[in-house]
């Protein structure tokens, strides 16, 4: 058995029990989402376990992990503030909103805190244009949604996440 | 008890309970399918009620269930609850504050087939919301509403959710069924469709969450109490999902055939103080942009008048623009999305994608003549070339942008 079917013994046991027997490759993307929430992102290593666990090869789950914006290959900040700046959300307001959180964060879309923290993405519609502007937070409580939001909210909320992590 | 049919919890708190949604009326109406219906009978009564898919196509529903061949088991019905496109958000709703009804009426539809199993596919981002259904579901089957011999029959029902990872195209039902294979997110070739060979090779329906939330009423109440509301070819109410340029953004419940003016200068509160209406996309992204004129503020939203207005009624995401905002930043907006979202499958799409956002990002700095005439025909080149709706949704704003504004895509002041 492999480090990853080790760790996650009990959770795919429950998965396997959502497919059919012989469609075990269904199992890949909440394993990979489990990875991705507790690791922050999904290595060579991680790839090859799952590839093991559902019987596909290393190259099927690496394109899988590939095509989905949700699932990361590379380590970037602990937390990524995923900004919707799509158009509806564009036209209340989310390009300005970005634009100020990256200034007071000091760094551009797609970069990272020197802390290694906090990135900020610009991201698609996440089903909540009406409350814009908004963001997810995509990090190891899985992901959580912050609507009608301020800079200053924003920016009050990086700091929250940053210091849980001086304490921890 | 509530005026409302979809959007109920509005008038009812704390209907996301299971005691509270049983209190008002809950799963009567997949009690009476499987106990007093014959399967084919449930079919029929969804046929005779009108209703047409809510996820986009506005496909007749109870038609789509009859596809389904008898001689080729297992069924599978899967719920799309991918909700992606850029101005919709009432699925979400629905999944937070109504679950049982969306799901009382996902075991109406899998009891409508015989499917046992029936899944959920939530976009990936629905991370809260899948956690949450997956209670109620648990919550169903402790009580007796999944699981097997419901209510004494011989029928057994199980429903399970999978999220997606990230991606719009997955929203296309034959993406979505490659996704919950545990593949790319990329639609398949057609014929076979789905209700021969959809999930694991077996025939299998696939509708939105909103179509199947309309089945418990249906099936309680009769289908000719359903076509008292809305138009008689779109019977039934809609939510519509009104966001941009207007006061009041949001769900609203209306029958469907009410007209835009109600929708966004009745219940929307009209456009900011100072500013006019100019343009309206009613299907989201993937729209056709509308000219807002009187004309098209009477034109009643349904799926026969919003087609002739040049334009589709979609998932009914209305997305409002007024006069600050120009259309060659909108197009750079709506071509950014697609070209993010391509699966990369077919090179129409990949390509066309690709060089219009190229174009569009170059034209909102530039304003070249030649660039606009480029884009055009970059689009027209697509135009049914494409291997799946995607790639004919990305140059729907781009065509009717150029061709209704064309001022905006010149060099002069605004944004
Ligand atoms: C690119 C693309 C994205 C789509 N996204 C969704 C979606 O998010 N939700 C949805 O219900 N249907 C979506 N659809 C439509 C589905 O393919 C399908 O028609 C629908 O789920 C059928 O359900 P209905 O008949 O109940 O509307 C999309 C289609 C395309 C081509
Ligand atoms: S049209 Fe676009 S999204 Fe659809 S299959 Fe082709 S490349 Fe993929
Ligand atoms: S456009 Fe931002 S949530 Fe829809």
């Amino acid at each position: 058995m492999n480090q990853t079917a080790t760790k996650y013994a009990r959770e795919i046991e429950d998965l396997f029990a959502k497919y059919p027997a012989d469609r075990k490759q269904s199992a890949v993307m909440p394993l990979l989402h489990l990875i991705q929430r507790d690791f922050g992102f999904i290595n060579k290593q991680a790839v090859r376990d799952v590839a093991e666990i559902v019987g596909i090869t290393p190259t099927e789950v690496a394109s899988v992990v590939g095509f989905y914006t949700l699932y990361h290959d590379t380590p970037q900040g602990k937390y990524r503030f995923q900004i919707c700046n799509d158009l509806p959300c564009a036209l209340r307001g989310a390009d300005q909103f970005l634009a100020e959180l990256c200034k007071s964060l000091g760094i551009q879309p797609g970069e990272t805190t020197p802390d290694g923290m906090i990135t900020v993405e610009a991201v698609m519609c996440l089903a909540a244009c009406d409350k814009a502007p908004m963001f997810q937070v995509q990090g190891p409580q899985g992901i959580t949604y912050h609507e009608n939001q301020t800079v200053e909210g924003a920016l009050q909320l990086t700091k929250e996440l940053a210091g849980k992590e001086v304490k921890a | 008890m509530s005026n409302l049919l979809l959007l109920r919890h509005r008038e009812i708190p704390n209907l996301n309970r299971l005691d509270i949604y049983v209190k008002n009326g809950g799963f009567k109406a997949f009690q009476k399918a499987v106990t007093g219906m014959q399967s084919q009978q449930v079919i029929d009564e969804v046929k005779t009620s009108g209703l047409r898919g809510r996820g986009g196509a506005g496909f007749p529903t109870g038609m789509k269930w009859s596809f389904l061949p008898n001689n080729l088991w297992p069924h599978y019905v899967v719920a799309n609850a991918d909700e992606s496109e850029p101005g919709t958000f009432k699925d979400r709703e629905l999944l937070e504050q109504n679950p049982f009804q969306f799901l009382e009426g996902l075991a109406i539809a899998s009891f409508a087939v015989q499917a046992h199993t029936a899944y959920v596919y939530l976009r990936g981002e629905f991370w809260q919301q899948a956690a949450f259904l997956d209670a109620c579901i648990a919550d169903m089957q402790k009580a007796g509403y999944l699981g097997d011999k419901l209510f004494g029959s011989d029928y057994s029902l199980r429903i399970y959710t999978h999220l997606g990872a990230g991606a719009y195209v997955c929203g296309e039902e034959t993406a979505l069924l490659e996704s919950i294979e545990g593949k790319m997110g990329q639609p398949r070739l057609r014929p076979p469709f789905p209700a021969i060979e959809g999930l694991y090779g077996k025939p299998t329906v696939i509708n939105n969450v909103e179509t199947l939330a309309n089945l418990p009423y249906i099936i309680e109440n009769g289908a000719v109490k359903f076509m008292q509301y809305g138009t008689a070819k779109s019977p039934g109410v809609k939510i519509f999902s009104l966001s941009g340029c207007v006061n009041k953004p949001g769900n609203y419940e209306l029958p469907l055939g009410a007209t835009f003016r109600e929708l966004i200068f009745g219940l929307g509160g009209g456009i900011p103080a100072g500013r006019k209406i100019k343009a309206i996309l009613p299907a989201g992204a993937s729209s056709s942009i509308i000219f807002a004129d009187e004309k098209a503020l009477d034109t009643p939203m349904d799926y026969e008048s919003v087609p002739a207005l040049g334009a589709q009624l979609g998932s009914a995401s209305v997305i409002v623009v007024d006069d600050s905002i120009r259309m060659d930043w909108l197009v750079n907006k709506t071509v950014h999305f697609f070209r993010h979202e391509s699966c990369g499958k077919c090179t129409p799409c990949r390509e066309g994608t690709y060089w219009m956002s190229h174009l569009t990002e170059k034209i909102v700095h530039a304003h070249r003549k030649e660039d606009v005439q480029l884009l055009n025909t970059v689009a027209r080149q697509m135009q049914n070339k494409c291997l799946c709706a995607l790639g004919e949704f990305s140059i729907m704003a781009v065509m009717t942008a150029i061709e209704k504004f064309p001022e905006d895509f010149t060099a002069s002041k605004g944004r």
